[in-house]
């Protein structure tokens, strides 16, 4: 007896600005013109995905005290640019990556409520937490909260800004000239919140809006960014792209959803992932191979060494040998990005890598950098996704291409027919709204 | 020469009885098309800009905290993301929403402004305004205001609040110059996107903030996004003097528009000095205007002028003003579409019959239709 197949949720992430995203392709396009963010949309729409997704950078990238120029660099308010994008796109959901350290709930409950109504029920917010005083450096609140007090402050803004959207009855917008209401007595509700981290009270400018709520998206990976999202989120966006680490990552957040109440089909897990298709298996394979070694040129090789190592690498070859010096475990060369936790053991861990495989400096940040998680004829990848839904690895995935704007051209144009053959994923958009694409109630 | 000529969208006009009108489609006030219609409107009579308000609290006749008013357009957008929406839908007009410098983030204005400049390709300005109620500082729960019995400019609360409004501008225009125009070089054999020594650090340290920059958001395409601002008063004519690329001001007669013309040259020569004023126009003007009175229950009053008449008179007054040195006219139409048609299609055609109003757009950026120039960014030359 078979079970009905589980249906595959796709979303298009816009290139971010770190070495995945190649600029030096001749086909890459501008990070910052609205017309790649209108191409990229367009083509996910094209593609029926759930949704447009944007990640956040509150301040640029720095290695060794200067302005990190190896990397696409530069980008849009996430917000304003998904405002514009709504009147470019009718169907497609467009969701923001917005921390809630930097921001303020009131105004930005009002501006996902503002984006919701704009875009008439398609808005979506990735809320994450920053814990770095160096991209506080750029906003009053500046300063550094510790990881508990993160989530703590995340969990009270989620709670505060849907206080906020719900505040308007539904019925309480009326516009009746003849009795002349514009808005029906007592139908616009005051909130007050006396919470740790916020103090909020009054009315909310806004009517409720078509979702009622944006969809919440949440990516934090430890205990409490999962414990936060088996009780808050509708997505997570996950980091766990390979089948049994999937597998396992999938069970653990699902089996956390009755604790709070909730079904398993109201959390959708959306991991990230990248791709390379060629016709045949070995092109697609030689295509993944350019597209690694155009992300890990040669002075980011020595980049990702500097970091690791915590010292200035430039003098040796990138296509030359791992040097014998040891890291310098006292200096922090990279601010803007995320820590590694122990540098002295990933040195050790690369060092061996190397001597075992013979690998080069550029050849060993190739390897160690990931390689992508769908490589395959269309067929095979249309399979390869298709079998990670149906094994309950993820509900669908989040694509993130390496080229601006045409990075997800040929995943539309070769896979998604696939998938539909496939019976698995949709042919038209049945839903007007994000939630409706995602299946939330 | 073509006068300068801009309309502010609020609710359904200015007037509070103006949804109640049958040509008004309230229904439809929180709605995107709502708000092209109008901005599709404009830029057919080829106006300069269009300014959407906004404010972080909702409307209210009190001077502080909310009113318990249920018969008037309650409820608003976020000006900078509806303006963003209807850039794509527009080509030519300049897109100037409201945005609050009292609590909100400098950064994260700068660059939603500069972003609704690169979506919009050089059209975008902003309304810098602050906030001074106590009912908004609820809203975020971060600095206790003292209660607001009127504005009073002289107050130190409200001189903080405007000092700060300068420094949030300055943050702005030292974000938008952070990135020199060709910061990004795409360098292959050198493996370098952008060039660091065009990306800056803005290092501004105030009062109220400090941020240290550069901007995630590339230069915009006008360099600078043209900077607004309401004034009333000396106070706020000193902070537009000294932050803004346009003030609109408020004088009532031909006589008052030549003294506030003094006064604010007196603290710049560069600042544009633009009128505001509130209008019912055409033959029924005065007898729509006291329907709505009566509809509203009061008579209607306003920080700025009241004008009623027709396209002609009109027409008549703003010439008059602009040989007392008002440069241009940002007009509040009373009821929404009937008074804005009545200038976008009457007025428009009456000053172009005089020589004094464009007869199609002459450029393609908001400072190129103001006859602003391109500011090089202030860092250029440094490196």
């Amino acid at each position: 007896m078979s079970r009905p197949r589980r249906r595959v949720h796709l979303a298009a992430h816009f290139p971010g600005v770190n070495n995945t995203t190649v600029w030096s392709d001749p086909r890459s396009g501008s990070q910052i013109d609205f017309s790649s963010f209108t191409h990229l949309a367009a083509t996910a729409e094209r593609g029926l995905f759930d949704f447009f997704f944007l990640a956040e950078g509150l301040r640029l990238r720095e290695l060794k005290g200067r302005i990190h120029d190896l990397d696409v660099v530069g980008r849009p308010e996430s917000l304003t640019v998904l405002s514009a994008l709504a009147a470019a796109t009718s169907r497609l959901g467009l969701a923001a990556t917005v921390n809630t350290t930097f921001n303020e709930p009131y105004e930005l409950a009002r501006r996902l409520a503002t984006l919701d109504h704009l875009s008439e029920g398609r808005a979506g917010w990735n809320v994450v937490t920053t814990s770095d005083a160096f991209t506080g450096e750029n906003f009053r609140r500046g300063g550094y909260l510790d990881h508990a007090d993160r989530y703590a402050r995340a969990a009270e803004f989620v709670r505060l800004a849907r206080a906020l959207w719900d505040s308007w009855q539904p019925d309480a917008f009326v516009a009746d000239r003849e009795s002349g209401r514009f808005v029906r007595p007592g139908g616009i509700g005051t909130v007050i919140h006396r919470g740790e981290h916020f103090d909020v009270a009054g009315r909310f400018t806004l009517p409720r809006s078509p979702q009622g709520h944006p969809v919440i998206i949440q990516a934090g990976d430890s205990e409490q960014g999962r414990e936060f999202a088996a009780a808050t989120a509708d997505v997570i966006f996950s980091r766990h792209g390979t089948l049994d680490d999937g597998k396992a990552f999938y069970a653990d957040v699902k089996g956390r959803l009755a604790r709070h109440g909730r079904a398993p089909h109201e959390l959708k897990i959306m991991p990230a992932a990248t791709y390379a298709l060629g016709d045949t298996e070995e092109d697609a394979a030689e295509n993944a191979a350019v597209i690694r070694s155009r992300q890990v040129g040669p002075q980011t090789a020595i980049a990702f060494l500097e970091q690791v190592w915590g010292r200035d690498m430039s003098a040796y070859d990138p296509d030359g040998p791992l040097p014998d010096v040891e890291p310098d475990l006292t200096g922090e060369v990279a601010q803007g990005r995320v820590r590694l936790a122990d540098r002295a053991a990933v040195a050790a861990k690369w060092r061996a890598l190397a001597q075992e495989k013979g690998l080069t400096i550029r050849e060993l940040v190739i390897e160690v950098t990931g390689r992508q998680t769908f490589v395959g004829t269309p067929a095979s990848v249309a399979r390869q996704i298709d079998e990670h839904v149906q094994a309950g690895a993820a509900d669908g995935f989040i694509l993130v291409p390496h080229l601006t704007p045409g990075g997800l051209d040929d995943f539309v144009d070769r896979v998604v027919p696939l998938l539909q053959e496939r019976g698995v994923f949709r042919t038209e958009y049945t839903g007007a709204t994000l939630r409706e694409h995602l299946e939330l109630s | 020469m073509t006068l300068h000529l801009a309309v502010a969208l609020d609710g359904a006009g200015w007037h509070p009885a103006a949804w109640r009108e049958p040509t008004a489609r309230p229904e439809t006030i929180f709605s995107a098309r709502y708000w092209a219609a109008q901005v599709a409107e404009a830029e057919r009579g080829l106006l300069d800009f269009v300014t959407i308000e906004d404010s972080l609290g909702l409307q209210s006749l009190l001077a502080d905290g909310d009113d318990d008013e249920t018969g008037q357009v309650r409820g608003r957008f976020d000006a900078v993301l509806l303006a963003a929406r209807i850039a794509p839908l527009t080509r030519w007009i300049g897109l100037v929403p409201t945005a609050t410098t009292t609590h909100t983030e400098p950064f994260h204005v700068a660059t939603g402004i500069a972003t609704l400049d690169h979506v919009s390709g050089g059209r975008a300005g902003w309304q810098a305004r602050i906030s001074a109620r106590g009912s908004d500082a609820r809203h975020f729960g971060r600095r206790a205001f003292p209660p607001l019995d009127g504005l009073d400019a002289d107050s130190p609360h409200v001189r903080d609040l405007f000092a700060e409004a300068a420094d949030a501008v300055e943050v702005a225009r030292r974000l938008w110059d952070s990135w020199e125009d060709d910061a990004e070089i795409r360098d292959v054999p050198t493996g370098r996107f952008v060039d660091r020594d065009k990306l800056h650090h803005i290092d501004f340290t105030g009062r109220f903030f400090t941020v240290k920059g550069p901007s995630i958001t590339p230069r915009p395409p006008q360099g600078q996004p043209v900077v607004t601002a309401l004034a009333h008063a000396r106070l706020p004519y000193e902070f537009a003097a000294r932050a803004a690329d346009v003030v609109y001001v408020t004088p009532r007669s031909t006589e008052q528009a030549r003294d506030v013309v003094r006064e604010i040259r007196g603290l710049s020569g560069e600042v544009k000095v633009f009128a505001d004023l509130l209008v019912f126009v055409g033959d029924d003007a005065a007898a729509r205007k006291a329907r709505l009175d009566e509809l509203a229950g009061a008579e209607l009053t306003s920080d700025a002028a009241i004008f009623t008449g027709t396209a002609g008179e009109l027409a008549d007054l703003l010439l008059d003003w602009r040989r007392a040195g008002i440069e241009g006219f940002r007009l509040r139409p009373a009821v929404v579409p009937d008074d804005l048609k009545q200038i976008t299609r009457r007025l428009t055609a009456e000053l172009r019959a005089r020589g004094a109003f464009r007869s199609g757009y002459e450029a393609g950026t908001l400072r190129g239709l103001l006859g602003l120039a391109r500011p090089a960014s202030r860092y250029a030359e440094a490196s």
